[in-house]
């Protein structure tokens, strides 16, 4: 059984995690710009070095109370086959080899991010649910 | 390089082939007697085959082999040119271009050529009879004519070797034409081939047995050369002899200097083909775009320097920030050069479509291009041809009216068709005219009318050009035969949609009976646009300056209501007016209101629009940057850019806002 490269992350009073591979970097909040006439969890756009990346408010997507601004928020740049999006989390805990056999599909029923969310995974004691990012990014994104 | 590198290249090189056999058949057909455009036909050709059998592409290889056998007769004069010939020809052409484009969409040819074979056989036969006999590389004899001697005579005095060369290709070789290419290469690196029996052409070609003779100028000893060709595998030198003297050749003063300003003269014209050949240059446009980012960068950091200096007024800094802005000049000047690509590349697939239009509807035409030199942005050259075609399968079927309708008119049989391109300031301007019918206003009118494009009361109130202007909205065909040329609902509102997209514009100007005239007009550039800088609430937004018209200020008071409709007065005219706060949905709006506002008057299908906005900053030299993929198409946004103090601002299309 292989093991898989995790980066975990907290947001709101989930511990969430995606796979290292699809990490560009992970940056503090800068300035986000708006972009009208997209879908609500759209935070906006930035510039990273240059580049205008754009910026995909997780909390509203998973569906979660308001994101809350402190000095450990993070916006995690991911680079997924062409395109390259900043999300956003509370805190960045740690990176984690996690063992296949710890990753359980659990079926969700009533939960709202249960859509997004590609397995649990069991690390010492703590459940950290592994973020489908392709389901999350989506594709109907603009209005 | 990659596989996927070649491929690229062999794309982008059989690409230019097709042209030239496409260019130069369409000259052959005006004059069949162009012994020069033969030749240049089968060069393409021979060369196509050589690129798509290296690549494994057989099909191609096979067809342009065949094509090649009639074009040799063709050019030995064994059979003449004709149309059914040219009409065979341009057919083969076609075939090859449907399967290079296979090749390029599907990576496979994907096609069936064994009808085109066919045809190509059957004309063999009928046309040349029998006098398909080739021999087989037997006549080893070397034969010099009198240039080779006056070469050889010039290189004698200047103290070089000439030698004969016969080299013997192992009979177990596989590929006997690579091998002599080997041979060929390596004795290029050591002087000057003069000649080769059997010529070098039938040896490409595996036109012979096992051996044949080179015959090389060069200041290495036998030995030398011996060693060089013997090191290539399965090749063996049979004899080398120097050439020596020949006989009967006492050289003369005269004779010589005479001779060796030819000799010169040969070597330039070998420079002459090689300057023609690096006039192409290829870039990979991903290269193009990264260092267009650097510029993009460079741009920014120099409006923070100037930054700092407003606030800490160090003239030092100012120093530096004038050195960025000369480079960044400079650099964008360079790399803007670097992108841009004569529109040639474009026009030159015109002559064969007007040729093949105009023999489809029976019609005259005489193209005229102009201009070809003309350079446009790559970006743009990709984009710019879909509207072009449309325009000139307009002209053509619309426009130029038939043989019979042209003589009753006193028109000369033969239409005129211009394309012209020119750069005027910041601008290109294409030009598609044509002496044909115009356009027919009261056609138009009631066309506009029956598809309830514009109602009767509009129709009164607007003026010639507005209503010629008609047909590029969306719907509007006013050809009343349905042909495959033009006209199947898609209308000229495309061609203006796409050239919007490109921020740029179409118009177009007809007078009845006489023709009529298409100006589009394109900004030279996309990467980099002036713009105004405007501030809606807490928001900066960029206009781009090719839209706007003018800029106002208005008193809150002055905004009137029309049916729901938000307008102002300006100079006698009503313009309507759009908050863009409430187009954008720019939040917590109730924050920033105000007596005074501004007005940004933009021009949208001719129509005039006043923008309120809380700020005018100022004018702006801006770099676009796309929003990336996930957000692609949001209405209303062109793009993003990166503004002096390192936030994204945005940049609206004007086109699609509202």
């Amino acid at each position: 059984m292989g093991e898989r490269q995790i980066i975990a992350f907290r947001l709101g009073q989930e511990e969430y995690a995606i796979n290292i591979h699809d990490v560009k970097e992970i940056i503090r909040p800068t300035a986000v710009t708006r972009v009208p006439r997209t879908q609500e969890y759209i935070k906006g756009v930035l510039n990273l070095r240059g580049v205008v990346v754009p910026v995909l408010n997780l909390h509203k997507r998973l569906g979660k109370s308001e994101e809350n601004i402190s000095s450990q928020s993070r916006f995690i740049i991911l680079n997924k086959g062409d395109i390259i999006i900043g999300i956003t989390v509370d805190n960045v805990t740690e990176v984690i080899r996690l063992r296949e056999e710890d990753i359980e599909v659990p079926e969700f029923t009533d939960e709202v991010d249960g859509e997004f969310i590609e397995g649990v995974g069991k690390y010492q004691d703590r459940l950290l649910l592994l973020l489908d990012i392709e389901k999350t990014l989506g594709m109907e994104k603009v209005k | 390089m990659s596989v996927n590198e070649y491929l690229n290249l062999f794309l982008e090189e059989a690409r230019e082939h097709l042209q030239i056999l496409n260019d130069e058949l369409l000259k052959l057909e005006q004059n069949p007697a162009d012994k020069g455009a033969v030749d240049e036909i089968f060069r393409a050709a021979h060369t196509l085959k050589g690129m798509s059998a290296t690549m494994g592409y057989e099909k191609i290889a096979e067809l342009t082999h065949k094509m090649e056998n009639i074009l040799d007769e063709l050019r030995e004069s064994k059979i003449v040119f004709s149309e059914n010939l040219s009409e065979l020809l341009f057919k083969c052409v076609d075939a090859l271009e449907t399967m290079v484009e296979n090749v390029a969409t599907e990576n496979s040819e994907k096609f069936n050529i064994s009808g085109i074979l066919n045809d190509l056989k059957n004309f063999n036969q009928k046309d040349i009879g029998i006098t398909q006999n080739h021999e087989m590389g037997v006549n080893n004899k070397l034969e010099l004519n009198d240039y080779d001697h006056n070469l050889i005579k010039v290189a004698q005095e200047r103290n070089f070797n000439i030698y004969e060369i016969k080299v013997e290709i192992a009979p177990e070789c596989v590929m006997k034409s690579v091998r002599a290419f080997m041979v060929f290469n390596s004795l290029e690196k050591l002087g000057e081939v003069v000649k080769s029996v059997p010529p070098v052409q039938d040896i490409e070609d595996e036109k012979f047995e096992k051996d044949f003779i080179v015959v090389l100028i060069t200041d290495k000893t036998q030995n030398e050369i011996a060693k060089v060709l013997n090191q290539i595998s399965e090749v063996e030198v049979k004899e080398i002899g120097s050439l020596g003297l020949i006989n009967g050749s006492t050289p003369q003063e005269t004779n010589s200097v005479q001779e060796i300003s030819s000799f010169s003269k040969t070597e330039d014209a070998k420079k002459g083909i090689n300057n023609k050949i690096s006039q192409t240059v290829r870039v990979d446009i991903s290269k193009l775009d990264k260092l267009m980012n650097l510029v993009g960068e460079l741009v920014i950091n120099k409006t923070r320097l100037e930054q700092i200096f407003r606030t800490n007024d160090l003239s030092a800094l100012n120093e530096t920030a004038e050195q960025i802005d000369r480079i960044s000049a400079d650099l964008q000047t360079v790399v803007m050069d670097v992108r841009m690509v004569p529109i040639e590349q474009v026009f030159n697939r015109f002559p064969r479509m007007v040729r093949d239009l105009a023999k489809e509807l029976g019609k005259e035409i005489n193209l005229i291009m102009e201009g070809k030199e003309t350079e446009l942005d790559r970006t743009v050259i990709d984009e710019i041809a879909d509207p072009l075609v449309h325009l000139i399968r307009n002209s053509i079927d619309h426009g130029i009216e038939s043989l019979e309708e042209r003589r009753k008119k006193g028109k000369p049989a033969q239409g005129t068709l211009r394309l012209s391109a020119k750069q005027e300031g910041n601008s290109i301007i294409i030009l598609v005219e044509d002496d044909g019918q115009g356009i027919n206003l009261e056609k138009v009118k009631s066309k506009a009318l029956e598809k309830g494009i514009i109602t009767t009361n509009q129709l009164e109130q607007m003026d010639e050009n507005s209503i010629v202007d008609l047909i590029f909205s969306p719907g509007f065909s006013t050809a009343s035969q349905i042909t495959d040329i033009s006209g199947r609902g898609v209308g000229l509102d495309v061609v203006r949609s796409k050239i919007q997209s490109l921020k740029g514009n179409v118009a177009v100007e007809s007078k009845e009976g006489q023709g009529s005239k298409f100006t589009i007009k394109l900004p030279l550039t996309l990467a980099i646009i002036q713009a105004l800088m405007v501030k809606v609430g807490p928001e900066i937004y960029a206009i781009p300056l090719a839209n706007i018209n003018e800029t106002t200020s208005i008193n809150l008071n002055d905004i009137k209501k029309v049916q729901d409709q938000e307008v102002m007065v300006l100079r006698n005219h009503v313009l309507p007016l759009v908050r863009l706060a409430k187009v954008l949905e720019v939040p917590n709006m109730d924050n920033y209101e105000s007596e005074e506002l501004f007005v940004v008057v933009v021009r949208k299908n001719n129509k005039f629009i006043g923008l309120i906005v809380n700020e005018l900053i100022g004018q702006q030299e801006i770099v676009i940057s796309s929003l990336g993929k996930f957000l692609n198409g949001v209405p209303g946004i062109a793009g993003a850019a990166i503004l002096g103090d390192g936030t994204v601002s945005l940049i609206l299309d004007i086109g699609t806002l509202f």
